[in-house]
């Protein structure tokens, strides 16, 4: 081999080893951790693979998971100091330790503040008034839907704005009885759908210090009614008492084969019952129903946050006010079929992307929901351990449910499953 | 393999021919030290402190707290009247699964081998048609027969159409017990049964052919000549269905999801709630009950190997 062969041999192998590792001007890489009801991973791709477009320094991985993981393994790995740099939840007081404040990264807060105004609390620690962790970029309401083609079929009234739980339970048998439907009434096997109920009734679930007092008289007035409603057969047995603890349970499956005359479910169902239902019968969101305290259902929603252990802070900020953006928040909500939380686009109005009717209509009806509300359901919403409360709750009344406790002792296991959790709580090192 | 030769003999040189056998297993011992035995003793450490940090060193010491909440019972026979009384219902069901399950495990597993050990029309067809469960993952098989079993599955359309009324198999909780221990029976049994399809055929021919001149009788065949020399076997049988039963997690998580109520939730189940289904991590509570499930595990098989031994010198 001659010198200018060596030499060239060398000057090859310096720029090979160079590429391999001298990553100057290469891409950041960041890892989303992502969950979807209907098409929201699609829609989230899209959006990001723009920004990537426009910042080809960034690089997003989008790890689509199933709801569970978000509720169950991301805790473990965020606990362990791993996990991706930016992620989906739902539990967004829960996990607010884990959260990367944003503020001294974001080129105007003041944005965020006008524009999440009282749902940034939802992110925040105790005593914390002014951290910027994440972006409500999906405002859930609990509420039901029925099945109005049912009720056309079997000659029965739909009860109306003001109805009870009581009188939708007798609508709801009457229809299934006509026509033979196995589910009058079906709800969610979830705290969360069973508080929007039991506020109606009274329950107030903390007390004035903001600390779990669950047990009350219209929290028993609604728990009694469960209890009731599956011994008499309004409510089938498979869903709050199909599974065991605190395991999540839907009806959706059921409602969309007409299963089911109304159901107990939640804005965040529309996209799907638009894509598998259509307009194969007609589901229709109707008002909250009543109890002597309220007619009201739960706020909720999914978050978008920024986390603390990211290497990448600055990166991940500039995607989240990419994602924070007023025209991205209505673009991914037009195109997911889900209500914004962002002011300027609640405002604005959001134009659906569906030529469906029946989608149109159940999302006007529980953006309605909204200005009803109960502060009862606002505070435990932002209560950080409300899951604690919720868990406790679907548990015991599930074991209340098939006949294992009788109602009172259901009360006084859901007060102790919660002390003792709440107590583990407090063991942890200071 | 003469590449090991040279360093094995330097080795052996350097520690004598006597402790090479140490050297052999070192490599299976490391592994079963890093993956068992550490997490055992970190297990253990987890059980005897508190509160919902991940890292061992963010954990506080509380004894024996975690073990005394878990055993508090005002009557240990009564799962309510104890304070953590799903922790019970978890043990009763345990129990109730593992005493059913182990006994229609291992004689159905050594009826079939029986069966299939003997010539019969398309035998070959046969030991894969049980054997196929087997390979089928616990999920799978779950969903299956929660298709089959809900209410609008296919056992349920066989019942409606002779007349009858569609049963809640999954929401009744005697049934729900029932098929647990059904499916698992089903998903397992192939693997046993070829053990002692393998037990079976290790027994020398000659034996029965003697007792057949003798004129001795099917059932006494069975019983002097099978049973015994089969014995070793179905101890083996025994002791891994009897553990793997009592882990049993996957198709009853997907199955019934403990469900209904309590009613088919396992110990393990209830390990797996405690410590990553609720908002506040109880890894202390979780490790102490795992702890608790390992030693009578461990008693169980101890009693087993007794009684296994005992027969062998029989």
């Amino acid at each position: 081999m001659d010198t200018y062969g060596v030499k060239g041999l060398f000057a090859s192998a310096a720029v090979a080893v160079l590429a391999w590792t001298a990553p100057a001007g290469a891409a950041v890489e960041l890892r989303m951790m992502w969950y979807s009801d209907g098409n929201e991973g699609e829609v989230v791709r899209d959006l990001l693979n723009r920004f990537e477009q426009q910042n080809p320094d960034i690089k997003i991985i989008v790890d689509n998971v199933a709801y569970k993981a978000i509720l169950e393994s991301l805790p473990v790995q965020l606990a362990a100091g791993q996990g991706p740099d930016i992620a989906r939840v739902t539990d967004l007081g829960g996990l607010s330790r884990y959260y990367l404040d944003l503020t001294p990264y974001l080129k105007d807060p003041e944005y965020w503040r006008a524009s999440f105004g009282p749902y940034l609390q939802w992110y925040r620690q105790s005593g914390d008034t002014k951290g910027i962790y994440g972006i409500q970029n999906q405002l859930t309401m609990t509420g039901p839907f029925i099945n109005k083609t049912l009720f056309d079929q079997a000659g029965v009234a739909i009860p109306g704005a003001k109805a009870t739980w009581d009188d939708w339970a007798t609508a709801t048998v009457a229809v299934a009885k006509k026509l033979k439907i196995p589910f009058p009434i079906a709800m969610d096997r979830s705290g969360h759908r069973f508080a929007g109920g039991a506020i109606s009734m009274g329950a107030k679930f903390l007390n004035d210090k903001g600390a779990p007092a669950v047990i009350d008289d219209g929290f028993k007035a609604m728990a009694s009614r469960i209890k009731k409603w599956h011994d008499d057969g309004t409510m089938g047995k498979e869903l709050w008492g199909g599974v065991s603890g605190s395991a999540y349970r839907g009806a959706n499956e059921e409602f969309a084969n007409a299963q089911v005359v109304m159901y107990m479910s939640g804005s965040w169902q529309i996209s799907q019952f638009a894509k598998q239902i259509g307009d194969a019968f007609d589901w229709v969101a109707v008002p909250q129903p009543c109890g002597p305290a309220a007619c009201t259902g739960m706020p909720g929603g999914a978050g978008t946050v920024a986390l603390k252990q990211t290497k990448h802070p600055k990166e991940v900020a500039k995607v989240m006010e990419y994602l924070a953006s007023e025209p991205v928040i209505t673009e991914f909500s037009a195109r997911t079929l889900i209500l914004p939380a962002h002011m300027g686009v609640v405002k604005k109005g959001v134009d659906f992307k569906t030529d469906l009717r029946l989608a149109k209509d159940a999302l006007s009806v529980f953006t309605g929901h909204v200005p009803n509300l109960s502060p009862v359901a606002s505070a435990l919403q932002g209560y950080p351990y409300n899951r604690v409360i919720f868990n406790a709750v679907i548990s015991r009344l599930g074991q209340a449910v098939v006949g294992e406790l009788t109602l009172d002792d259901a009360y006084a296991r859901i007060t102790q499953d919660i002390e003792a959790q709440m107590a583990e709580q407090q063991r942890n090192k200071k | 393999m003469r590449a090991l030769e040279y360093p094995m003999r330097g080795v052996q040189r350097l520690i004598g021919q006597g402790r090479m056998p140490y050297v052999f297993v070192l490599p299976n011992l490391l592994i079963f030290g890093t993956f068992v035995v550490v997490p055992l003793f970190i297990n253990f450490y987890y059980s005897v402190t508190g509160g919902t940090a991940l890292f061992p060193e963010d954990r506080p010491f509380v004894g024996a707290d975690q073990y005394g909440y878990l055993l508090d019972c005002e009557n240990h026979l009564s799962p309510f009247t104890c304070r953590e009384d799903r922790f019970w219902r978890g043990v009763y069901n345990t129990i109730f699964f593992v005493a059913f399950q182990v006994v229609a495990m291992v004689g159905l597993s050594l009826l079939t081998a029986v069966i299939l050990n003997r010539r019969i029309v398309a035998r070959g067809f046969f030991r894969s048609v049980f054997f196929y469960p087997v390979l089928l993952s616990p999920v799978v098989v779950a969903l299956i027969w929660k298709w089959i079993l809900q209410r609008d599955g296919v056992l349920n359309a066989v019942i409606a159409a002779f007349g009858g009324d569609r049963v809640l198999f999954l929401a009744e909780p005697q049934w729900a017990m029932f098929w647990i221990i059904f499916v698992s029976t089903w998903a397992h049994m192939g693997f046993y049964t070829l053990i002692l399809l393998a037990g079976l055929q290790s027994i020398p021919a000659d034996l029965y052919e003697a007792a057949e001149m003798d004129g001795t009788s099917r059932w006494r065949t069975f019983r002097r000549i099978t049973m015994p020399l089969l014995w070793p076997t179905m101890l083996v049988v025994l002791v891994l269905s009897l553990i793997k039963s009592v882990q049993t997690f996957d198709e009853v998580f997907v199955l019934t999801g403990g469900g209904p109520g309590t009613a088919t939730q396992l110990i393990v189940h209830y390990i797996y709630e405690t410590a990553f289904a609720t908002q506040v991590h109880n890894f202390g509570l979780a490790a102490a009950a795992s702890i608790l499930l390992g030693t009578v595990l461990f008693i169980l098989t101890l009693i087993q190997m007794r009684l296994g031994s005992r027969g062998e010198r029989r």
